[in-house]
């Protein structure tokens, strides 16, 4: 499903990612830990396509295409979706409206006839439903007012409703109390499936506790240091980073 | 020894002394209006036209700006006769009053479904008569007194109407004032209207400036406004479809009575160069005055906003909110200078002008001014200039939006919020469609 080979980006003149290697297959649930400074976020901002980061050297491979000179929309139209670690607030913008452009405007990047009104709301509905989204917040704009854990689950929504081949979910469970995160991983275990992909980035295991991951990466210093599975999560809660940071270093 | 300054004439000037020479014994009015209008043009020699050197005109200077002054239209031409029919569909839902080259036009306002207590005559049967209580209010002491603009259009008003709404009436329907040029060859309007509002009277006036064709016309329009005590008013605004070389000057001039409203918006989009120059006086006390606007630029396009509000009485409550998107090399202009009488205690004042500029060659200059002379007021400004905001953009793109939609989405957002504050539904709607509709031709 997803192939980065060597990948070496830069913010500035300073590198980030150093030779990053990652393949996620399809229906394989991948989780991406390390600590702080690791390059977690870069890696998300650069599969999505935001232009602010350089990419030096290597190819990230979606469905065996290269994706790098795609725009970010053109990527999301090909099934890559990114549940933001800080959604952004967007005023003025009323949540429907989004909903309802950004599926279309797939559909048509795709040859798919747009989704009228009433089956959207109904699919809207439905989702929103399952993670206990209210009536108002859809009828508000996007993600204004909303709190650190209605933003998430707004989130997890919009990736019910595009229905991705690939979700990279950065942090998502950051800032989420403990019913919040049940809500959110209930959200996305719905959506495994086996022509589904998720690569999880998380600082720590608790997410894991209810993301049930197939495989476990470390990344440290812009790479991958080590992968292995499930067992990888808890060694890191236990131990910490430290032994990968001076490895890598 | 004594040095004088002569200023030299600039062809334009020279085009509009020339103008004026030949068409004053043509223009309407008694010896009053006469005396008028000969006052206001000396007024006119003195200054010239508005550079910027004058403070109010700083940001849009008309004596290099404007190369040539164009002739009057002469009524009863084919061209005229041709022209009629275009504006017919033109004129949107409401009491429509209409303005063609500066002239009413009769035959093609609803003067007959005027609902009682509305009565509208022409202005030049009125300066024909020049009733001198009359003549006075169409040039209400102290609100725009001197300016170059201002006193152009007094000295060459060629047309226009008188509206008298009797007091309590109600007028369910927008009265719209619709000034048209036909087209031809390039030609200049001067137009002044006159409209009273009686005491507890409703009334939406829908002030519409638009051509038959999209061409490089001239026009220097003003409205006189009184709002009788009680009364509650809403005057929209919408200058639209002129071609790039268009200079379209419009002039406010609004007193309000007591316990009264007044609520103004203005969208300004495909204007070539405009200046929207609104004066407003609380005459009363309790009152409350809104006025808005969005301004829509792309090309070389030019508009500047100038208000001057002036708080000469107690009580009272103002709101300016202006919104500009700029875009390519075009240059957007907000004045806002608020006066707090000495005497006007509690006043209650807040503007705010938001502006967007797409590209780097775009231009916005903002000029909020306080003039605060009372001591138990509350007053504030705040005045912003911005890109679309890149996380936004990444987020929409993110989902699936291509750029361009992406920043339409933003756009519209940011557009509509200065339209939503307008309360006739009819005219919201068609003013959002205009936005939207701009917005997707820009794409």
């Amino acid at each position: 499903m997803l192939e980065i080979k060597n990948l070496h980006v830069e913010v500035e003149g300073k590198k980030i990612l150093d030779g990053l290697s990652l393949t996620v297959k399809a229906g394989e649930v991948a989780a991406i830990m390390g600590p702080n400074g690791s390059g977690k976020s870069t890696l998300s901002y650069v599969v999505a396509g935001r232009e602010d980061y350089e990419v030096t050297a290597g190819e990230i491979l979606l469905e065996g295409e290269n994706i790098l000179e795609m725009d970010a929309s053109e990527r999301a139209a090909r099934g890559l979706f990114l549940a933001f670690q800080y959604p952004v607030e967007i005023p003025g913008v009323g949540t429907m409206t989004f909903l309802k452009s950004a599926l279309n405007a797939q559909r048509k990047s795709r040859g798919e006839p747009e989704l009228q009104t009433p089956e959207l709301m109904k699919r809207v509905r439905e989702a929103a439903k399952r993670l206990e989204i209210s009536q108002d917040m859809l009828k508000r704009a996007l993600n204004v007012g909303f709190s650190g854990g209605e933003k998430k689950r707004m989130e997890i929504l919009q990736m019910a409703l595009l229905e991705p081949k690939l979700a990279i979910m950065d942090e998502t469970d950051s800032g989420l109390d403990i019913d919040a995160l049940r809500i959110v991983a209930q959200g996305v275990n719905t959506l495994r499936a086996k022509e589904r992909a998720f690569l999880v980035i998380t600082h720590y295991q608790r997410l894991l506790n209810y993301i049930k991951p197939d495989t476990v990466h470390v990344m440290a210093a812009g790479r991958i240091v080590k992968t292995g599975g499930p067992e990888l999560a808890l060694e890191l809660e236990k131990n910490g980073y430290r032994d990968y940071v001076s490895e890598a270093a | 020894m004594s040095t004088e300054i002569t200023q030299i004439r600039t062809p334009a000037e020279k085009a509009l002394i020339s103008l004026y020479t030949s068409e004053k014994d043509r223009l309407p009015g008694n010896d009053a209006v006469k005396a008028l209008r000969t006052e206001a043009f000396a007024e006119f020699e003195r200054s010239g036209l508005p550079h910027r050197r004058i403070e109010s005109w700083h940001y849009t200077d008309l004596r290099s700006q404007l190369r040539d002054a164009a002739p009057l239209f002469t009524a009863g031409s084919s061209e005229f006769e041709d022209s009629l029919r275009h504006v017919q569909p033109k004129i949107p839902e409401g009491y429509a009053l209409v303005l063609l080259d500066g002239v009413f036009v009769p035959e093609l306002s609803d003067l007959d479904d005027l609902p009682e207590g509305v009565s509208v005559c022409s202005l030049a049967d009125v300066l024909a008569k020049g009733d001198a209580a009359l003549v006075e209010r169409l040039a209400p002491k102290g609100l725009g007194t001197g300016d170059p603009a201002l006193s152009l259009n007094a000295a060459l008003m060629q047309g226009g109407v008188v509206v008298d709404v009797a007091p309590g009436t109600e007028v369910a329907k927008p009265l719209i004032l619709l000034s048209v040029m036909s087209a031809g060859a390039l030609h200049a309007a001067y137009h002044r209207s006159l409209v009273r509002i009686g005491a507890g009277a409703k009334l939406t006036l829908f002030e519409i400036v638009d051509a038959v064709e999209i061409g490089s016309n001239q026009q220097n329009g003003a409205v006189v406004i009184e709002v009788g005590d009680g009364a509650e008013v809403e005057h929209l605004t919408r200058i639209s479809r002129q071609g790039a070389d268009a200079v379209i000057i419009n002039s406010v001039l609004a007193s309000l009575g007591a316990n009264c409203q007044y609520d103004g918006f203005a969208l300004i989009a495909d204007g070539g160069l405009v200046r929207r120059q609104i004066f407003l006086r609380f005459n009363g006390e309790h009152s409350t005055a809104g006025i808005r606007g969005l301004s829509l630029l792309s090309g070389k396009r030019h508009a500047d906003t100038t208000l001057v509000v002036d708080h000469a009485m107690p009580h009272c409550t103002s709101r300016e909110y202006f919104k500009h998107i700029v875009a390519d090399e075009a240059t957007g202009v907000y004045q806002g200078k608020v006066i707090v009488r000495p005497h006007a205690q509690k006043t209650d004042g807040a503007m705010k002008s938001r502006a967007l500029l797409l590209s780097d060659s775009a231009s916005m200059f903002n000029k909020p001014e306080l003039e605060i002379f009372a001591d138990d007021v509350v007053c504030g400004h705040g005045a912003t200039v911005a890109q679309l905001d890149e996380d936004q953009l990444f987020y929409l793109r993110s989902r699936g939006l291509p750029r361009g939609e992406a920043e339409q989405l933003l756009l519209e957002a940011f557009a509509a919020e200065a339209v939503e504050k307008v309360r006739n539904e009819g005219a919201r709607e068609r003013l959002l469609t205009y936005v939207s509709d701009w917005l997707a031709a820009r794409k």
